[in-house]
């Protein structure tokens, strides 16, 4: 399904992914890193670093898989 | 607008909370709304006619129309009202995601989506004007406005609570920021940014709230450790049967033997055969994602993908509201935590005494297990579940305000471009009402009863209306009209008679027991009685319509193109065989 342009939902759906996987990797690394006393992370078994890194890589499949660059020519192909 | 909620941020978070977010979460939470906002500027440009702006120019894929038509009902009640209806009625409040649901999706999938998309309608009481008449459409299209913005209120109200509970952001200040939001990207790329942006939601809710079963499952020892967790809590505090808060339908032979205080009868015929189908086969708000499929398959495979996620939502809803019963225990004194009815545990002197309500079992799930970034991503989940219920009630109420209300009654020659204006204020309009009815919510008692209530007065009666319309050549306009006043009359008739009289619980529910839940189930199996009794009467006594003009509108008489040439596994009815029975063993499993 195409935007406007040449920008599919589930690219936006990659980008939202892959920021969201940056950044929650990123705090759980922080954390480690930092010694952080925080009673949560007992409980969750560290599921910022694994579940930040799926998130991770789920929005680089789909940045990529649907980047605008690579649906230009398909899109091209079908008109 | 971004910038004005991270300059609140800080002095919001000042106040005392259940969780304190970490600047990660903050931004996690302002890059979501930078997001859906980029995707409204950059529908904008193709949001230019009619059918762009209201229908998404009819051209979304299966996937996108399935998991928009999921997405739009996963609002906040979706997420909060069952996990809390979950805490109190146990794993009875699955019922409402699988047989309240399932097989009224695939009901539509196959059934009634020929007839929806056939006649190329752009909403429901617009079906009912081609098949019943002017009359008939503008009691629909009135009725349905009138919940929509309710519903829309609610939405608003009760994220508005889950940021007060957990984050201690001012509730008028949540209201404001969420519906602005909604409004200006719905405003600006209609139907389609409304779509576009419930996929992503969708994707958020479920990559922000699935953590907490997994780590739920894993702490409790799984689902039998679940149950006997459970089972000696409520054990503890001497709840009678506790074992039926495990139980799908085992306990549901006898009003007394389960919390709900509900029988099977309410269950399979109110809830799964009237309720659900009125809701999923005829409310507006769902149905128009899957009439901007672009063509029948798509939409007839759109409803049977969203029934396939539709499944695994009491996963992260469900599961959550019995994981608090197992495991929530009070910070100070380590006692067993005990949940108490919002309007207890929001008054002021529930708050002095710390005390939580159902609806927050969910918020505190999350503070249990998530630390910075998760933390961000859920609460975003949380919200995006909000906005993508209030954006489906806002371009829903838009459609129905311009084609229904505007275009019949007020100016029946509006140009496109009229009728286009007129969506983009109707969004503005929608919203601000909608406001205005989450003030008038923050009184009511329960976010979830108020709404089945609501869903019973009008949903259930119009299901009747628009089954025997489509399958039943013989219905006339007097009695398509006839039959839908005297349902939704008799709807409200009988909740105005329980609310003087709570004794008449026991003729409308048929037991003095029956809660708020089982009185909705049986009022809306009673009045949809009555609709379908009155339609039949006076249609038998008044002048049918000449076949010629039905059709395309009904069973008989519409020409629905054959999928021979299709492989089987392209084939809808294939699937919807695959999701009824992976439904069937769901609650042979769970019985």
């Amino acid at each position: 399904m195409k935007a406007g342009g040449s920008l599919s939902i589930w690219f936006f759906i990659g980008v939202s992914m892959l920021v969201n996987g940056v950044l929650i990797t990123g705090a759980g690394m922080w954390e480690i890193a930092s010694h952080a006393d925080n009673p949560v992370l007992a409980l969750n078994h560290h599921a910022s670093i694994w579940w930040g890194g799926l998130l991770l890589i789920f929005g680089t499949v789909y940045c990529y898989r649907f980047s605008p660059a690579r649906e230009r020519p398909r899109n091209a192909g079908k008109s | 607008m971004i910038h004005s909620l991270a300059i609140l941020a800080p002095a919001l978070l000042a106040v005392s909370t259940l969780v304190h977010l970490s600047p990660v979460d903050l931004v996690i939470i302002v890059f979501y709304f930078a997001l859906v906002l980029a995707i409204g500027l950059y529908l904008k440009e193709r949001a230019n006619t009619g059918e762009d702006f209201f229908m998404a120019g009819r051209e979304m894929t299966a996937w996108v129309a399935g998991l928009a038509f999921l997405s739009a009902n996963l609002g906040s009640l979706e997420l909060m009202g069952w996990a809390g209806n979950a805490y109190k009625y146990g794993i009875l409040a699955a019922h409402w995601y699988w047989i309240g649901a399932i097989p009224a999706m695939l009901f539509l999938a196959l059934v009634m989506m020929p007839f929806y998309h056939i006649c190329r309608t752009h909403s429901v009481p617009g079906y009912l004007k081609l098949r019943f008449g002017e009359s008939s459409r503008t009691l629909a299209s009135i009725s349905f406005a009138f919940m929509t913005v309710l519903m829309s209120g609610i939405n608003m109200y009760a994220m508005a609570v889950v940021m007060r509970v957990v984050l201690g952001w001012d509730i008028h200040v949540s209201i404001w920021v969420s519906s602005i939001t909604v409004a200006v990207y719905v405003a600006l790329g209609g139907l389609r940014s409304a779509i576009f942006n419930e996929v992503l939601q969708f994707f958020l809710i479920w990559a922000g709230a699935l953590l907490i079963p997994i780590l739920g499952l894993v702490e409790t020892g799984g689902w039998s450790g679940l149950k006997a967790r459970i089972l000696q809590n409520l054990t503890e505090q001497h709840v009678a049967n506790p074992s039926s808060y495990t139980h799908l339908w085992s306990t549901l032979g006898d009003f007394g033997n389960n919390p709900m205080g509900i029988n099977w009868v309410g269950i399979v015929f109110g809830l799964g055969v009237v309720l659900s189908m009125g809701y999923w086969t005829t409310d507006f708000l769902v149905i128009q994602r899957v009439l901007a499929a672009k063509d029948l398959r798509s939409a007839k495979l759109a409803p049977i993908i969203g029934a396939a996620f539709k499944m695994m939502v009491p996963f992260i809803v469900i599961l959550p509201g019995l994981l608090g019963l197992a495991l929530l225990r009070d910070p100070h004194t380590g006692n067993l935590l005990r949940l108490v009815p919002g309007d207890l545990a929001w008054s002021d002197a529930g708050r002095a005494q710390g005390l939580h309500g159902y609806d927050e079992v969910l918020p505190l799930m999350l503070a249990r297990y998530c630390g910075p970034g998760l933390l961000g991503l859920g609460i975003t989940a949380l919200i995006a579940g909000f906005m993508s219920g209030m954006a489906g009630n806002v371009s829903a109420f838009a459609t129905v305000w311009t084609y229904d209300i505007y275009g019949a009654l007020i100016n029946k020659r509006a140009s496109d471009d009229a009728k286009v204006k007129m969506g983009r204020w109707c969004t503005l309009l929608g919203v601000g009402v909608s406001i205005g009815t989450a003030y008038l919510v923050m009184q009511s008692q329960s976010i979830m009863d108020y709404v089945q209530a609501l869903f019973s007065f009008f949903i259930a009666p119009l299901f009747g209306t628009v089954l025997l319309g489509m399958l039943w050549k013989r219905a006339t306009p007097a009695g398509g009209f006839w039959g839908l006043f005297a349902g939704t009359l008799s709807s409200v008739g009988m909740w105005a008679w329980v609310k003087v009289n709570p004794e008449a619980v026991k003729y409308v529910a048929l037991s003095s027991r029956a809660q708020e839940q089982a009185q909705n189930m049986f009022r809306a199996l009673w009045c949809c009685l009555i609709c379908v009794v009155v339609t039949v009467v006076v249609s038998l006594v008044t002048k049918p319509r000449p076949d010629a003009e039905l059709r395309g509108l009904v069973y008989g008489l519409t020409d629905v193109p054959h999928e021979e040439h299709v492989s089987v596994f392209h084939r809808p009815v294939f699937w919807a065989v695959v999701v009824g029975a992976v439904f069937v063993i769901l609650q042979i499993i769970f019985w």
